[in-house]
């Protein structure tokens, strides 16, 4: 019954959240206003504004937030480690470069070409950084802070022989919504989809990883199997999440332990429940973001980071985990 | 004995490779002609190629190798652990945001000055995040992982503020670079090694007596914490100034403290490391200047690209450091 209460607050907190993504703005659209425009678009400017601006900034805040907060749920899961995220691990630098090398040096410009060069460049780094940092929190972490300064270091190579690229990519790397369109969402749809069950079938295995290889393996956990599959998810919903947004760290990271809190450690409801508290993380940061400077804006990576911060340095300062 | 042949070797390989670059560039100078214009002697369109440019730069390149590599040496010893280096306790990205500040909303006089400032301020933010009923080495790289990440976005959005042209020059000094360094700079890092590497090896005995373990140095007379605070100043400052100097030149405190380990075969003291760091920049250097000419690389690239893969090795081989 509590359960049920938590899940509608979290679903009603969801929808408000949306409301004011498409209301908040360089101009202060009304939810009327917004209703209309949604369902009797007559192409006046606050109409296009609502549906071709905010809308799939919207979405694109509800897809990306769920990818990143499944993904770095299913990090945690697998690595038993408290402070993995996609960020953290180097997987959206990998992604990121990725991206780079598609845009400076083989010319694509659309999603659809360069989320595959999102999800080779993850796939590579997730690879590497598990195959080099194995379990230990304070390995994996280094092991993705030494990628990510090999990765931009190549990105910076790139983007200082090309001013285009260069330009291109600095407004990409903050890691922003304010640059997907709506066929860019809809291109992304069917990964993030994919992802997403894929992650939410992995829950009771997670659950028996989570007691140790020992123990798991004697429950029949196929370990193999299993890390392949949720390494395999984490590819296609960070790769994806950094194709349409660019690097947005330390989301992938707070997030499951927020649900941690409020459903426990069990992976069947703490996955779903990521997957709803990280696109709210994301949305109210883009929203602040978009007040908190005006009329300029903050990029919903950086809000992202001032707020995932000292979240990772809390988890950080937790004796229990500096000294694993 | 082997530590002093290694550093011998290791500054006469420096000596040699920056007599190379004098002569290599855009505009090549024999080398009779470098030694001509050295001793006063040479057209005025040498000096300006030789003693205007190419030898602050080489000088500069030297000066922050040896700098950064002492610190990194002080830094490695005093968390005994291979992987702590100021780039990763957030010195670097303290700098580079100050830095970028300076070059996109204030004005770029100041650079040196700024970067100082903001290495500072970040290591001291770190040291403070990370403490808590004393230091750990653990500790104080996940704090400083989780620092820099922070700042490194909003060096990023600064980035995003400026017209492209200056955000060019700025992703250039953030990825470690020295051209265009002068006299100026030469001074700057001159004088920190004079005033700083004396008392980092003057420190040296007390970082001994750290490295048994604080139990046993207070046992031995010594003041453990006043120690350790001045060695963590000592390194920090020798980073931090070398950063002003040349930007936030990657992996070389990690790299050549590590190198000069394993070339020593034991424990060196600071001057090994620092030649070795002299020597990594300085061939760097050289590498990103010709290599792909006429695109001049900055140097950081080289050795961040050198090296990452040698930090990823050093955490494959050694477990025992964590």
């Amino acid at each position: 019954m509590k359960r049920l209460a938590a899940c509608g607050v979290a679903v009603v907190a969801l929808l408000a959240l949306c409301v004011l993504s498409l209301c908040v703005g360089n101009e202060w659209i009304g939810p009327g206003a917004v209703y209309r425009a949604l369902t009797d678009f007559g192409g006046s400017d606050v109409d296009r504004v609502v549906r071709y601006l905010r809308l799939p900034r919207t979405v694109a805040g509800l897809v990306v937030g769920a990818a990143l907060g499944l993904a770095g749920g299913l990090m945690q899961g697998v690595t038993r480690n408290p402070l993995a995220d996609p960020g953290i691990l180097g997987v959206t630098a990998g992604a990121a470069a990725a991206v780079v090398g598609a845009i400076g040096l083989l010319g694509v410009h659309s999603l659809t070409g360069y989320v595959w060069f999102a999800m080779g460049g993850a796939l590579v780094t997730t690879v590497v950084v598990y195959l080099i940092g194995g379990a230990a929190p304070v390995r994996l972490a280094l092991t993705g802070a030494a990628i990510s300064a090999m990765l931009g270091s190549l990105t910076s190579a790139v983007t200082l022989l090309d001013l285009s690229t260069l330009n291109e990519y600095r407004f990409w790397v903050v890691g922003s919504l304010s640059l997907a369109t709506g066929p860019i969402v809809a291109q992304a749809l069917p990964f993030v989809a994919v992802g997403t069950i894929l992650a939410l079938v992995l829950g009771q295995s997670l659950n028996q990883l989570a007691l140790g290889d020992e123990l798991a393996q004697s429950l029949g956990t196929r370990m193999i199997l299993v890390r392949v599959l949720a390494g395999a998810a984490v590819v296609v919903l960070a790769g994806t999440a950094t194709a349409i947004a660019g690097p947005i760290g330390f989301v992938g990271l707070a997030v499951p332990h927020v649900a941690r809190r409020i459903v426990g450690p069990d992976y069947r409801r703490l996955l779903p429940w990521s997957m709803v508290v990280a696109p709210m993380v994301l949305l109210l940061a883009d929203v602040l973001g978009r007040i908190a400077v005006r009329p300029a804006e903050l990029q919903v990576g950086i809000v992202t980071a001032l707020i995932g911060a000292p979240v990772f340095i809390a988890l950080v300062r937790r004796q229990r985990v500096a000294e694993l | 004995m082997r530590g002093l042949v290694v550093a011998t070797v290791a500054w006469a390989l420096t000596l040699t490779i920056g007599a190379l670059a004098l002569t290599r560039g855009d505009y090549a100078v024999p080398p009779a002609d470098v030694l001509r214009t050295l001793s006063g002697h040479g057209t005025l369109i040498m000096y300006d190629v030789v003693v205007n440019n190419r030898l602050p730069r080489v000088l500069v390149g030297a000066g922050v190798g040896a700098a950064f590599a002492v610190s990194g040496a002080i830094f490695q010893r005093l968390a005994r652990n291979p992987l702590v280096s100021p780039d990763l306790i957030g010195v670097n990205a303290g700098a580079a945001l100050a830095a970028v500040l300076m070059i996109t909303v204030l004005g770029s006089g100041w650079i040196p000055f700024g970067a100082l400032l903001g290495s500072l301020l970040a290591a001291t933010s770190v040291y403070l995040l990370a403490y808590r009923n004393g230091l750990s080495g653990h500790r104080l790289v996940l704090v400083g992982i989780g620092v820099t990440a922070v700042i490194g976005s909003l060096t990023a959005y600064l980035l995003t503020l400026a017209d492209i042209y200056t955000a060019k020059s700025a992703s250039m000094w953030l990825a470690g670079s020295l051209a265009g360094r002068t006299w100026v700079h030469v001074v700057l890092v001159g004088g920190t090694l004079a005033v700083l590497l004396p008392a980092a090896i003057a420190s040296t005995r007390q970082l001994r007596l750290l490295e048994l373990g604080d139990d046993l140095a207070r046992a031995l007379g010594g003041r453990v914490e006043v120690a350790r605070a001045v060695l963590i100043a000592l390194g920090v400052g020798l980073a931090a100034f070398a950063t002003a100097a040349a930007g936030p030149v990657a992996f070389v405190a990690l790299i050549a403290p590590q190198l000069a380990r394993r070339l020593v075969a034991g424990q060196p003291g600071l001057l090994v490391p620092a030649a070795v760091g002299a020597l990594l920049v300085v061939a760097s250097d050289l590498v990103a200047r010709t290599v792909v000419a006429p695109t001049a690389l900055p140097v950081g690239l080289i050795t961040a690209f050198l090296g990452a893969p040698y930090l990823l090795v050093l955490l494959m081989t050694d477990r025992a450091g964590l």
